[in-house]
């Protein structure tokens, strides 16, 4: 019963090791490598990394900035509600809020098409998760992340919410089209 | 003190234990399986209710037990046992008195009393926050001055090992080094002071926030230190249930470290890189750069995985070690055929192992990779790979060892042993499957902490696709399978406590007993023989644990380059 008694040998740093640990150590740390230089490596030549470009915000400030976009590029609406759906052109900078319990407003946007995706949340955390694509980004209140996103097929997708957020958080849910 | 110390030694074992910590590692082992019982009851609504098709409970209980069942199960239940390994691998194994009992005891009640505040905060609907409670979603003050008192209570427990540690140098109780599983031990202990430390350096500002002397609280600051005591606390479980690993090998087969020096090397590298793992969970935030993410969540270039990857070798190598030495050498395997598939102590630790390595293992590195973690970030993937971690790696694992110190601790033969060889099986067997299903449907997208896939009464619903519903069904039907064994566990424990035959306990006596080490062992004195090939059978495991690992991981990247564009 020796791993729970102490080492026979008193000097047991000096006790070979076994060629069986050997190799493996060493197949395992190259493994441990390509994985550490496969993120940078995405990094450069990859085509999905999550931008950190953020900006402390206000919630008012970002309300505004959304309005603004809303008034100018709106199409449609949908539901009772009414939640506008907005067609910005490419390149434009595109506000979504986050709140309880909703996605504010609906995006229309088009194929290949780049576009500046400002992200915050109104109140409590919530979770931007894109279906059924499933790209996942946390958005936090006072922080604005600028994520610049290229859709890259046409349909209807959904945007729910997976950061639990109160009594409503499964409710959470808006669409997005891309055309 | 040590004169009024009471020692006994266990007739069958030859294990010393000295009173006050036999009554105290009893006491923390209790406490751990009653917080089991309670969260297998709200794993049971839970995974019953995620079941799309039996939706068992409406949505505010739904997310009111997911809270309770998180805390009494990654805190509570684990945290109280790990204690109770603490004192053994301390003042048992190194055959001295406990230091401070009174502290302990002390220690134990802050736990309890924690404990019960937290969960009546929870229990009575003022603190539906789950495990994590990220400001500014509001919980009642009782709730974060309940996890408070229960971490004080911990660290006393951690200072209390470290004392013991002490003791027995001072009183000369061992020769040469502390053993290997002590060593683990201490790796945990040293990874809890700096978990615990993290906790109290956010919860205890949360705390002030929730009263109202704090106005606001940073969500991302709150983040990136409550992870430093969420995830770090995940690493206290893996050093100790490798340390029980290490410990079962041991006991079960005689089976002594291939190289102390490996091994032990491996559980520095936990200490220095483990913690920085927190960094897991932000990888999706905004507001940390690239850097900081990259370095940090591949523990500072993956060494913290290569530390669990030489575990993962050399605790199955020290057994096969152990099982050719006693001439099952046929082939590669003849030794693992032959092991006591019905001795729920070793299955049990081999399950773990196993279901550590290959489904927590690599589904963690997976998430844990900075582009991938956009794929499956909270997601039920996420809870998928932590069951894997948590329940098939660190709860089986201290089950195993349960069975061990039943007859040993408690002097009871453990009733139901028919029952008990398949309890690692049907527990171990049940939660592969769940986490798999999980894993499957998180891939899919299914969200965590989500109590209606189906987006009922909502205006834009979305419909998943119906294997993502198919994979919740068989991850709910598995789940309770899981349940099932683990109440058969807790059957069993409660059961022999009350009702098993009494054993033979020795005498307590004050002289302390010398332990005598085999004659032979200081020529013998480790397992692998230098220089040669001594466990090729495990060899080819390692293999073909690296192939799916491999295969698994670059499937990934592949799916990530067909979404959209990101920058």
């Amino acid at each position: 019963m020796s791993a729970i008694l102490p080492p026979a040998r008193r000097v047991w740093w000096k006790q070979p090791i076994d060629k069986v640990e050997i190799i493996w150590i060493a197949i395992a740390f190259i493994w441990c490598m390509v994985m550490f230089f496969m993120m940078p490596y995405w990094h450069l030549y990859g085509k999905q990394n999550l931008s950190n470009e953020t900006y402390r915000v206000k919630p008012e400030q970002f309300a505004r900035a959304a309005q603004e976009m809303v008034d100018k590029y709106t199409v449609r609406t949908e539901t009772d509600e009414k939640i506008p759906v907005v067609q910005p052109p490419a390149g434009a900078d595109v506000f979504l809020i986050a709140r309880l319990w909703a996605w504010w407003p609906m995006l229309e946007l088009e194929k290949g098409k780049s576009y500046r995706l400002h992200l915050t949340a109104m109140d409590y955390q919530h979770g931007f998760s894109l279906q059924p694509e499933n790209i996942n980004i946390q958005v936090l209140p006072g922080y604005e992340h600028v994520v610049t996103i290229t859709p890259n097929r046409a349909g209807t997708y959904a945007i729910m919410c997976n950061e639990y957020c109160g009594i409503g958080h499964h409710k959470m849910v808006s669409k997005l089209y891309v055309k | 003190m040590t004169t009024t110390a009471m020692f006994r030694v266990c007739p069958r074992t030859g294990l010393q234990f000295h009173k006050s910590a036999e009554t105290l590692i009893k006491l923390n082992a209790v406490a751990a399986v009653v917080a089991l019982l309670v969260g297998g009851v709200l794993a049971l609504l839970i995974t019953l209710t995620r079941w799309q098709a039996i939706h068992l409970v409406n949505a505010e209980n739904f997310y009111l037990y997911l809270t309770a069942h998180g805390l009494d199960m990654l805190a509570v239940w684990i945290i109280f046992f790990e204690i109770a390994v603490l004192y053994f691998c301390s003042s048992t194994l190194l055959r001295c008195r406990l230091a401070t009992p009174r502290l302990a005891w002390l220690a134990f009640a802050l736990m309890a009393i924690g404990t019960i505040t937290f969960n009546a905060a929870v229990f009575t609907g003022n603190a539906t926050v789950m495990f994590t409670s990220y400001v500014p979603l509001p919980g009642h003050p009782a709730f974060y001055l309940g996890l408070i008192l229960f971490a004080v209570g911990a660290l006393i427990g951690c200072f209390i090992f470290l004392g013991t540690l002490v003791v027995a140098k001072a009183e000369k109780t061992y020769e040469g080094s502390i053993p290997l599983v002590t060593f683990g031990a201490l790796t945990a202990c040293i990874i809890a002071i700096f978990t615990i430390a993290s906790g109290a350096i956010i919860l205890i500002p949360t705390f002030l926030w929730s009263v109202g002397y704090v106005k606001t609280i940073d969500p991302l600051m709150y983040r990136t230190i409550w992870w430093a005591f969420g995830h770090s606390s995940q690493q206290i479980n893996v050093s100790a249930h490798v340390a029980v690993w290490y410990a079962i090998a041991a006991i079960v087969f005689g089976a002594k470290p291939m190289s102390e020096r490996v091994s032990r090397t491996a559980f520095v590298l936990y200490i220095c890189f483990l913690q920085l793992a927190s960094a897991h969970h932000l990888l999706s935030d905004p507001g940390l750069s690239v850097e900081w993410k990259v370095f940090n969540t591949s523990y500072a270039m993956y060494l913290a995985v290569l530390a669990s990857m030489i575990h993962g070798l050399t605790v199955p190598g020290s057994i096969e070690v152990a099982q050719r030495a006693k001439g099952l050498n046929k082939g590669l395997f003849e030794w693992l055929r032959k092991a006591p598939w019905g001795n729920p102590v070793f299955s049990g630790m081999i399950i773990s192992l196993f279901g550590f390595g290959f489904l927590g293992g690599i589904s963690g590195v997976m998430m844990g990779t900075e582009q991938l973690n956009m794929l499956i970030h909270n997601t039920i993937y996420v809870p998928g790979h932590f069951h894997a971690t948590v329940v098939i790696g660190t709860t089986l694992a201290f089950m195993a060892l349960t069975y061990f110190l039943l007859p040993t601790l408690f002097n009871r033969e453990v009733i139901l042993p028919g029952l008990a060889k398949w309890q690692p099986y049907l527990f171990g067997g049940g939660m592969a499957v769940f986490c798999l299903a999980m894993m499957g449907a998180g891939t899919l997208g299914v969200p965590r902490r989500h109590w209606d896939i189906t987006f009922a009464g909502t205006a834009l619903p979305y419909e998943f696709p119906g294997s993502a519903i198919l994979m919740m069904a068989i991850m709910g039907a598995a789940g309770v399978v899981a349940i099932v064994g683990g109440a058969i566990y807790v059957g069993i424990t409660v059961g022999t406590l009350l009702i098993g035959k009494k054993l033979d306990a020795g005498t307590y006596s004050s002289t302390r007993t010398v332990l005598k080490m085999p004659s032979g062992a200081a020529l013998a004195g480790h397992g692998g023989h230098g220089g040669g090939f001594a466990a090729p059978g495990t060899f080819v495991f390692a293999l073909v644990f690296l192939g799916a690992f491999v295969l698994y991981y670059f499937v990934n990247w592949k799916y990530l380059s067909t979404v959209w564009g990101l920058s």
